[in-house]
C-alpha cells in the first residue's frame, strides 16, 4: 500500500487491512460451511444422520484428550509436507512432489540406521544421523528440481511429479532387493531400528516429536519467508522472476535454496514416519500426505503460520474416521470424501475474494 | 535360453497391451484438455471413480459395456466440475486437480464398498491368437476390444485436431486466447468442454482396469495410472498417435516385472518400472528449451510457460 508514500491518515474504524483480514476469514468460513450443508445433503440421501455425523466428527477429532492427541499426531506429517509446498510457492514454483522427499527421506533414514543399529550406535547418535540422512536426501531430490527449472527450463511441476515415481521404485529397489529384512515376509521392509531406538512422544501426551518438528518449523520457516531479506527476496521473485533478475537478485542460488528447504523439511517428515510410526521403511511411506499437503498450503495461502491450524483441521478429519465408521457404519472412505468436498469449495471460494463490496476500503467502492 | 527369451518377450507383448490400455485414455483425455490450454491433474480421481461405476453397473446389469459407458458418463461429471471451477476467476487449476483427485477416489472408495466382493461380468477379449500354436502367445493375443477403441479414438483425434473446425477451435484456444476470441469463441465454453471429454475418456480407463485386467474392483486398483497422465502426454508431446506410443511403451515398462518373474527373475526389476519416468525426464530435459517444443505445445498452457 502507499501507506510509506504518503503521510499517516486518520484512521477509519475499519481500515483497508482489518477490512481484508475479515474478508480472508469469512470467505473460507463460509465455504467449509457451505460443504459441511453438501455432504450433510448426501448423508440425508443415504440416510444417516447429519447431526450425529457432525457431533462425532467433533468428538473423535477434539472431543477427548485421547482424541486430541490422535488429530495431534495425525496432523504432524501434513503440516510438514504443507510447509514443503509452501516454500518453493513463494518462490513461484508449484512442486506436485512432497511425496517423493517424504519417501526418498524416510528410506535414507531407515538406510542409514542399518549399520548403526548394528555397531550398536546409542539412540541419540542414532536418530541425529537418520534425521540427518533424511533431509539431505529429500533436499538434493527437491534441489535437482529447482536447479533443472532455473537452469534448463524444466517444468517444476512435472519434474516433481516423476521423481516422486523414481523415488517411489528406488525404495521399492532396495527394500525388495539388497536392503530387504528376510524375516519381512509380506510386506517387503528394511531391518526394523528396533523398538528402543524409536523416537518417544512429547513428554505427558502420546503425540510424537514430529508435532513439535512441524510447530518450530513453521515458525521459523514463517519468519524466513516474512521477516528476512532472503524472504524478501524469494518472495520479489515469485510475484515477478523477470523484475527480480533486473534486479540482480541471485534467482538462481534463491530457488536452490528454497527447493533444499522444500526437500528437508519433507525428506524430516518420511523420517518421523520411520523413526516414530513404522520403524523401517516399506510401501507405508507412499500414504499420500505430499499430496494433502499440496491442498493445505493452497488453503493456508502458502502462509506457513497459517499451515499448522489447517493442517490440524484435516488431521482431525483423518482422527475422528474411526468413530465415524465404526458408530454410523459409514465407509472408511468418508473422511476422504469430506476432506475432497472441502478442498474443492474452498479452492473455488478463493474466486469471491475481493467480489464483495462491504469488504472494499471506501475509497474503492 | 532361447526358449527364455521368447517367454519374456511374449509376456511383455501381452502385458504391455493389458497395462498400457488405461495409459492411453488417460493420455488421450488429457490431450484434449491441454490442447485447450488448461491442465487437469485430477484423471486419477476419473479413473478410479470410473472402474468403482462400470464394475457397480456391469454387477447390476449384467451388461459390461453399460459399465463402460456409465464410466464414461462418471468421467464426463468429474470433468464437468474440474472445468467449471477452473473456469472461476483467481482459481489454480493444478490445486483443484489434486482436490478433485481426493475427492473422486473418495466417492468411489465410498460407494464401491458393497462391490468389492461380489464378481461381475467382465468384458471379453477379442482371440486375436488363435491360429497360435503357443498357448502363451495364444493368451497374449486374447486382447481387449477398449484397446482397440482406444486406438481407434487416437486416430480419429489425431485427424479432427488437424482438420476439423471443432479441432481447430480447440488448438486456437489453447495457443492464444486472443486469438479464439477474434474467432468469435468463448475460450471458457471450450476449456469446459475439452475437460469434460477428457474426463470422460479417463473414466473409460477406469473401466478397463475393473472389467478387463487386473478385472475386479477394489481399492488397490490403480498405482497411479490418472496421475501419470501429464507425464504421458509430454511424452506424447500433445500428439495423440504418440500418445498410443507412450502408453505401450509405459506398459511395456510395468510389464517386465511380472514378465521377468514369468521366468524366475524376481529382483531388480523396479528399476525398469522407473524406466518410463525417467526417460520423459531425460525427453523434457533435452527439449525444454528446443523451438520444437515450443512449436507443439500449446502457448496457453501453465506448465510449458
Amino acid at each position: 500500500m502507499d501507506a510509506e508514500a504518503s503521510p499517516p491518515k486518520p484512521q477509519r474504524a475499519f481500515g483497508a487491512e482489518t477490512l481484508r483480514s475479515v474478508e480472508a476469514l469469512v470467505v473460507p468460513v463460509g465455504s467449509v460451511l457451505a460443504s459441511a450443508l453438501l455432504f450433510s445433503v448426501f448423508l440425508l440421501v443415504l440416510g444417516k444422520d447429519p447431526v450425529q455425523f457432525f457431533q462425532l466428527l467433533w468428538k473423535g477429532g477434539f472431543g477427548t484428550s485421547f482424541s486430541i492427541q490422535n488429530t495431534l499426531q495425525r496432523s504432524a506429517p501434513i503440516i510438514l509436507t504443507g510447509l514443503a509446498f509452501a516454500v518453493p510457492a513463494t518462490i513461484g514454483l508449484t512442486m506436485i512432489g512432497a511425496e517423493g522427499p517424504l519417501v526418498i527421506g524416510g528410506f535414507a533414514a531407515a538406510a542409514a540406521a542399518i549399520p548403526l543399529v548394528t555397531i550398536g550406535a546409542p539412540t541419540s547418535v542414532l536418530l541425529a544421523l537418520m534425521a540427518a540422512a533424511a533431509m539431505a536426501a529429500g533436499a538434493l531430490l527437491i534441489m535437482l528440481v529447482g536447479w533443472l527449472r532455473h537452469a534448463r527450463s524444466v517444468n517444476e511441476t512435472i519434474s516433481s511429479l516423476l521423481l516422486t515415481y523414481i523415488a517411489i521404485a528406488t525404495m521399492n529397489f532396495f527394500v525388495e532387493g539388497a536392503l530387504r529384512d528376510p524375516s519381512s515376509q509380506n510386506k517387503p521392509s528394511t531391518l526394523p531400528i528396533g523398538k528402543d531406538n524409536m523416537i518417544g512422544s512429547i513428554p505427558g501426551t502420546d503425540v510424537h516429536w514430529g508435532l513439535a518438528a512441524g510447530v518450530i518449523l513453521a515458525v521459523l520457516i514463517g519468519l524466513l519467508l516474512r521477516r528476512t531479506t532472503f524472504g524478501f527476496a524469494a518472495r520479489v521473485t515469485g510475484g515477478n522472476p523477470h523484475a527480480a533478475l533486473a534486479q540482480g537478485l541471485p534467482v538462481g542460488g534463491l530457488i536452490l535454496a528454497c527447493t533444499a528447504i522444500s526437500g528437508a523439511v519433507a525428506g524430516l517428515a518420511g523420517f518421523f514416519e520411520v523413526a516414530a510410526i513404522h520403524g523401517q521403511a516399506n510401501a507405508s511411506l507412499v500414504a499420500g500426505y505430499g499430496f494433502t499437503g499440496i491442498l493445505v498450503s493452497f488453503l493456508a495461502r502458502h502462509n506457513p503460520f497459517v499451515v499448522v491450524p489447517i493442517a490440524i483441521i484435516f488431521g482431525a478429519i483423518d482422527a475422528s474416521g474411526g468413530l465415524i465408521q465404526r458408530r454410523m457404519d459409514l465407509p472408511d472412505a468418508t473422511s476422504a470424501l469430506l476432506q475432497g468436498l472441502i478442498f474443492i469449495t474452498l479452492l473455488a471460494s478463493e474466486t469471491l475474494l475481493g467480489r464483495f463490496r462491504m469488504f472494499q476500503p471506501v475509497e474503492a467502492r | 535360453m532361447a526358449s527364455g527369451v521368447e517367454t519374456v518377450l511374449i509376456a511383455m507383448l501381452g502385458g504391455a497391451i493389458r497395462v498400457s490400455t488405461p495409459y492411453l485414455f488417460v493420455a488421450l483425455g488429457e490431450t484434449i484438455t491441454e490442447k485447450s490450454g488448461r491442465i487437469n491433474l485430477g484423471l486419477e480421481g476419473n479413473l478410479v471413480l470410473g472402474a468403482m461405476v462400470a464394475y457397480a453397473t456391469s454387477f447390476h446389469s449384467g451388461l459390461p459395456w453399460l459399465g463402460v459407458l456409465a464410466a464414461f458418463g462418471s468421467g464426463l461429471v468429474l470433468g464437468l466440475i474440474h472445468g467449471a471451477v477452473c473456469s472461476l476467476p483467481k482459481v489454480n487449476d493444478i490445486a483443484v486437480g489434486i482436490a478433485m483427485m481426493t475427492f473422486g477416489i473418495g466417492i468411489a472408495f465410498f460407494l464401491g464398498k458393497p462391490y468389492i466382493q461380489p464378481q461381475a461380468p467382465r468384458l471379453e477379449g477379442l482371440p486375436l491368437g488363435n491360429w497360435a500354436t503357443n498357448p502363451a502367445l495364444k493368451q497374449a493375443l486374447l486382447i481387449n476390444p477398449l484397446f482397440f477403441l482406444g486406438i481407434a479414438i487416437a486416430v480419429v483425434l489425431w485427424w479432427a485436431f488437424a482438420n476439423t473446425r471443432p479441432g481447430l477451435i480447440l488448438r486456437t484456444t489453447g495457443d492464444s486466447e486472443a486469438s479464439a476470441r477474434a474467432l468469435g469463441v468463448n475460450p471458457i465454453k471450450v476449456r469446459i468442454l475439452a475437460t469434460v471429454l477428457g474426463g470422460g475418456l479417463a473414466g473409460v480407463g477406469g473401466a478397463f482396469l475393473s472389467l478387463s485386467y487386473p478385472g475386479s474392483w477394489n481399492e488397490g486398483l490403480s498405482s497411479g495410472q490418472g496421475l501419470m497422465a501429464v507425464a504421458l502426454v509430454i511424452f506424447a508431446r500433445w500428439h495423440p498417435l504418440r500418445c498410443v506410443v507412450a502408453a505401450l511403451l509405459f506398459g511395456a515398462a510395468g510389464a517386465l516385472g511380472p514378465a521377468l518373474q514369468s521366468v524366475g527373475i524376481s529382483q531388480g526389476y523396479y528399476f525398469f518400472n522407473a524406466a518410463p519416468y525417467i526417460l520423459t525426464l531425460f525427453i523434457m530435459i533435452a527439449s525444454a528449451r528446443s523451438g520444437a517444443t515450443q512449436h507443439q505445445a500449446p502457448g496457453e498452457l501453465s506448465i510449458v510457460k
